[in-house]
């Protein structure tokens, strides 16, 4: 009797000193990739059924409630913008000349017919507020050593139930992700790549995002040069800036 | 009078080809209009009798904060009714989903309904019957559009109503065929329960369609739409229709009346003598006016009898067999129900309004050129002299 007290003793503390240390590995990942603001230069690479086509574009974030994006190649998608300020999303496109705010349904639509909708693209609300995590192991991934974590949703407005990571042990950066729905039905996966030192913090260069109930080789996401904490100017998170 | 039709009729029978030649474009004209109304108002009652038995039933209550034609409304248009107001209606949640069938994705409306309603013609006890985890129902476009077939299972996403996804297999129970586009096109049906269970709004409904014994109440919150408002739609674009089409029987009608004026025109200038004859035997000017006139408007008769001799067999042929629309798909992509075979309705008021309608204009356009006997001098017109 007492072995078993014993052992659900520790069992106990091991649970707890486990949730502790994904909490701690969570925090640090959030450390790495969460900054006051960032400016980036990147190229999304959309794989098609036929061909595959390169996205360039330039984008100021701040936080997790600003950010502005300008295309600039190719030529038809050159001057394109996208706002989003909080839950809210515009679109200016210089061939109409004309600003559409996107919401509802059209959230879910893919960004240029790549895996990614516009609801991913404004999700960059911190892991820590959003789910409660649990390493559930560890694994090596290209060559990596990893912790896996297993995150579930601690509030209701979330857009996947649950989510796993595999946390890099030695730079704090997720090289795997793969995203849940309620019903434990895997919705997409996301490799990061790449891993570079910037301004003192490990990011992933590359990001391949995959949309695992659609066909396709899912959509590669490049930064080509990436900037934290810089100074933006007020006026490009305003929606006067999307038609200049 | 009845010499005047008399004469008439001794005259036109003698003018044998040129008679029937007018005849038979005024008679063509006549049924060309008969035709092309009966279609339309064969296609009104067909496009109203499908609205109501599968989308409009008796009237709808909407949530206030739903509007069909804007889909950025369907995320909170939605709301509870108590028990007592919700008796006699059928209620329908709609959410937005993803399906993915054969790895391509399809944005589609997931549209819950009672499972034991009757109000509809959706065929909703497919959804009751059926032993599949979650079973769904779809249109025949919708079918065709995602490559799906009866018994297919394909994967649904859904957001439940905190916005978190949710993905689960679905099961194609049953795929019906309608002429209501608006009940077919990117819809997937399921039992409202299931819906409820799978979004967590448990007891709400996007819109209610009452049956025949709903009283209308004012409901806060909630909008009735009556049948004939639900209805205008389908009114304007008939109504349209007929405007654009009478634009093309107008100008049949237009060229038959002015070889009927033609016609008269010539009369008038060859029969000078026979004029100054009746005028000398005693008729008034007006009488012989009237003659000619009665002569005129005598082609549209002999046009009604030739039509009905044409018209009635082949009316009655389409009004039972109908017509085959092969475009009637490609109108539906577009919105419109517009079903494969259409029964034209001839009414009693189509057919009696055309007859005066080119009774009228005939005898008008006979009646014109006729004027001119009144202005003859009998004398000069007995020598037959040009006048």
């Amino acid at each position: 009797m007492k072995k078993i007290f014993a052992l659900l003793v520790f069992s106990t503390f091991t649970l707890v000193a486990q949730a502790q240390d994904a909490n701690a590995i969570l925090d640090k990942v959030d450390i790495n990739l969460s900054s006051k603001n960032r400016v980036i230069k990147s190229e999304m690479v959309i794989h098609g059924r036929r061909n595959s086509r390169t996205v360039t574009s330039q984008g100021w974030s701040e936080g997790d409630d600003r950010s502005m994006t300008e295309y600039l190649a190719p030529a038809r998608e050159k001057g394109t913008k996208m706002l989003k300020l909080d839950d809210r999303l515009w679109i200016y496109s210089p061939s109409s000349d004309r600003i559409v705010q996107i919401s509802g349904h059209m959230l879910r639509q893919s960004v240029m017919g790549s895996d990614l909708s516009y609801e991913d693209m404004m999700e960059d609300r911190k892991l820590q507020e959003m789910y409660t995590a649990k390493v559930t192991g560890e694994e090596n991934l290209n060559g990596r050593k990893c912790w896996v974590l297993k995150l579930d949703g601690k509030v209701e407005d979330i857009a996947y139930q649950s989510r796993k990571i595999w946390v890099d042990q030695e730079r704090y950066v997720p090289l795997k992700e793969e995203l849940f729905a309620k019903s434990g039905q895997l919705l997409k996966k996301t490799e990061m790549k790449d891993v570079k030192k910037v301004d003192g913090r490990w990011f992933p260069m590359t990001m391949i995002y995959k949309d695992m109930l659609k066909d396709g080789k899912g959509t590669e996401f490049r930064l080509l040069e990436i900037k934290f904490d810089q100074q933006i100017p007020e006026y490009v998170f305003s929606k006067g800036a999307l038609k200049k | 009078m009845k010499l005047a039709f008399q004469l008439a009729y001794k005259n036109l029978v003698g003018a044998g080809l040129r008679t029937w030649l007018n005849v038979g474009v005024l008679s063509f004209s006549f049924i060309v209009i008969i035709f092309y109304n009966g279609l339309i108002d064969g296609w009104n009652e067909q496009a109203k009798r499908d609205s109501i038995a599968w989308e409009f039933g008796h009237g709808q209550l909407r949530n206030a904060g739903y509007d069909p034609f804007d889909p950025f409304t369907i995320l909170d248009g939605h709301g509870v009714l108590e028990q007592k107001q919700a008796e006699n209606l059928t209620p329908i949640l709609i959410r937005q989903a993803s399906i993915y069938p054969q790895g391509r994705m399809f944005s589609v409306a997931l549209k819950g309904i009672d499972a034991n309603q009757t109000t509809l013609e959706i065929p909703t006890q497919a959804l009751r019957e059926s032993t599949a985890a979650m079973p769904v129902i779809i249109g025949k476009n919708m079918a065709d559009a995602a490559k799906l077939e009866t018994g297919d299972e394909v994967l649904l996403r859904w957001r439940d109503k905190d916005g978190t996804f949710d993905a689960s297999s679905a099961t194609i129970v049953q795929v019906f065929e309608t002429n209501v586009p608006t009940v077919d096109n990117g819809q997937l049906w399921i039992s409202i329960e299931k819906l409820w269970e799978m979004t967590g709004l448990q007891g709400h409904a996007t819109l209610f369609v009452a049956n025949e014994k709903y009283q209308p109440e004012q409901i806060p919150g909630w909008k009735y739409e009556s049948q004939t408002e639900l209805l205008s739609d389908i009114t304007d674009i008939i109504a349209t229709k007929k405007v654009s089409g009478s634009i093309m029987y107008l100008l049949l009608l237009a060229i038959a009346l002015l070889a009927i004026f033609d016609t008269q025109v010539l009369s008038v200038f060859r029969r000078q003598k026979e004029i100054g004859t009746y005028i000398s035997l005693g008729m008034t000017r007006a009488q012989v006016v009237g003659l000619f006139t009665v002569e005129g408007s005598m082609y549209s008769i002999f046009a009604m009898t030739v039509g009905s001799i044409i018209g009635i067999p082949l009316f009655t042929y389409l009004a039972t067999k109908g017509i085959a629309f092969p475009t009637a798909s490609a109108s539906r992509d577009m919105g419109v129900a517009m079903a494969e075979r259409i029964f034209p309705v001839f009414g009693i008021q189509l057919i009696l309004g055309t007859i005066l309608l080119v009774v009228i204009a005939a005898t008008i356009v006979s009646f014109l050129p006729a004027r001119k006997i009144s202005k003859m001098d009998p004398v000069q017109a007995l020598k037959g002299k040009l006048q």
